[in-house]
């Protein structure tokens, strides 16, 4: 069973179809028992990073899901929160276990802010990428990113910037970009997860 | 590389798809879920579902329509049509819908657009301008299909679509629209230039020069297209295999 962290940070529907898609059973919770029992947890998350980590801290999570052994998945915002610290919330400190940063991307006279849309991955390596085309797409919606550092599997470039597009460290993984909606390649990432 | 975007627009009437010239004539082309999920398997970046007939005849929303889209197709999806009301589009977000665009209910009430994106992100509000050119020169932005003009100008309009907290503009010109005859280029790329948002273009294409133009001369970051794909003119897979030719970066 999947446990699918509610925390109050966007709409699940996606993630949860999609993990339907792939005859994956799941729950959507917030209840640390829960989570804590489950075969693989998903820390999906859209919006402010700095209320994310609140959102965690009110709901007494953020001891539950670092103390969690099986493959934890973070997604997008849910990745960030995973990180040391984010810009979008100077002062507060993220869950940490991956050893980078969450910076802002600079807005360029070509290269809007959010980078939105498809774009494709480079230096992939680890099982969550088994299987996958080189460099294939997946869909971004993201202001903020997390700098590469010794925890990083795959980059990503926009606006003159390479960044960690997937995090591992131990049991954690994290994606900058939203599986769910990916296409095929995100359907084989959530299938891999559930492999692994 | 950021690749641009191709998006088929799927105008839907009862669950079905109808693409008409101009907003006139409609004509029935296909099932939507089933059209929605042929684009995707045949390389959509995204997919535009709009219930055109919501505003025009005063329908709600097609909630549940949308949350069989969502159970099948995996690319992000964006829905429209007579969404007046932070309770539509909050009803759109829990049927599973990625995005919502806003036309009318923006022009008449534009606090709904900062109602939407703060409650959900900006990233989930994409406001439609349709806009057509008067004997003034300027572009005069139109609701209702176009029936509507408004005083409206479409490059201030655009600018406090995006102060106010919409995450993409969507513009059509009322002019090109259902023409085949291609898209007003210098227009786009002078809204581009003017907004720290992306742009997509709407309405015009007669085939893939066209969508390349709009996309480089243009600068648009996305290409919305309908009538070129459901009548088979074209399938998505070739109109990105031709502007991969042409060196734009797609997704393929």
């Amino acid at each position: 069973m999947i446990a699918i962290i509610d925390y109050g940070m966007g709409n699940l529907r996606s993630l949860e179809n999609a993990l339907g898609r792939l005859g994956a059973e799941f729950e959507v919770t917030s209840d640390p028992s829960v989570i804590l029992s489950a075969d693989r947890v998903v820390l999906p998350g859209v919006g402010n990073a700095g209320k994310a980590v609140d959102n965690l801290q009110e709901r007494g999570l953020v001891d539950v899901i670092k103390s969690v052994r099986r493959p934890v998945l973070g997604i997008c915002v849910g990745m960030q929160v995973l990180c040391l610290s984010s810009e979008e919330a100077p002062g507060k400190e993220g869950l940490g276990i991956f050893d980078t940063r969450v910076r802002r991307f600079p807005a360029t006279s070509s290269d809007k802010v959010p980078h939105m849309g498809w774009n494709t991955l480079s230096n992939m390596e680890g099982k969550l990428l088994n299987g996958l085309p080189q460099n294939p797409w997946f869909y971004f919606v993201h202001s903020y990113y997390a700098s590469t550092c010794t925890d990083t599997v795959a980059t990503c470039s926009y606006a003159g910037i390479m960044f960690s597009a997937v995090l591992r460290y131990e049991n954690f993984y994290g994606t900058q970009f939203h599986p769910e909606k990916s296409g095929d390649a995100g359907e084989a990432i959530l299938k891999n997860f559930l492999e692994l | 590389m950021l690749a641009k975007r191709i998006i088929p627009c799927l105008d839907v009437k009862e669950g079905k798809v109808v693409k008409g010239i101009n907003f006139l004539g409609l004509q029935e082309v296909g099932d939507a879920v089933e059209l929605g999920r042929r684009y995707a398997l045949d390389g959509a970046d995204e997919l535009v579902f709009l219930d055109i007939t919501a505003t025009r005849e005063g329908r709600g929303t097609f909630a549940s329509l949308v949350g069989r889209i969502a159970d099948v197709i995996n690319i992000p999806f964006t829905v429209g049509g007579g969404i007046r009301t932070l309770d539509d589009a909050s009803l759109l977000l829990d049927s599973g819908a990625d995005k919502i665009t806003i036309n009318s209910a923006a022009v008449y009430n534009p606090d709904i657009i900062g109602d939407i994106a703060s409650k959900y992100g900006s990233q989930f509000v994409v406001v439609a301008i349709d806009a057509a050119t008067g004997d003034d020169g300027l572009w005069h932005v139109t609701t209702h299909g176009g029936s509507v003009r408004t005083d409206k100008e479409l490059f201030s309009w655009a600018r406090e679509a995006e102060e106010r907290g919409a995450g993409e503009i969507l513009f059509t010109s009322m002019d090109h629209d259902g023409t085949r005859n291609g898209y007003p280029c210098g227009v786009y790329a002078a809204l581009w230039d003017r907004l720290g948002i992306p742009v997509i273009a709407s309405g015009g294409a007669g085939g893939v020069e066209d969508i390349a133009e709009v996309l480089t001369a243009g600068r648009a970051d996305a290409a919305l297209a309908a009538s070129i794909f459901h009548y088979g003119n074209y399938t998505v897979r070739e109109v990105k295999t031709r502007l991969k030719e042409l060196e734009i970066p797609v997704r393929l």
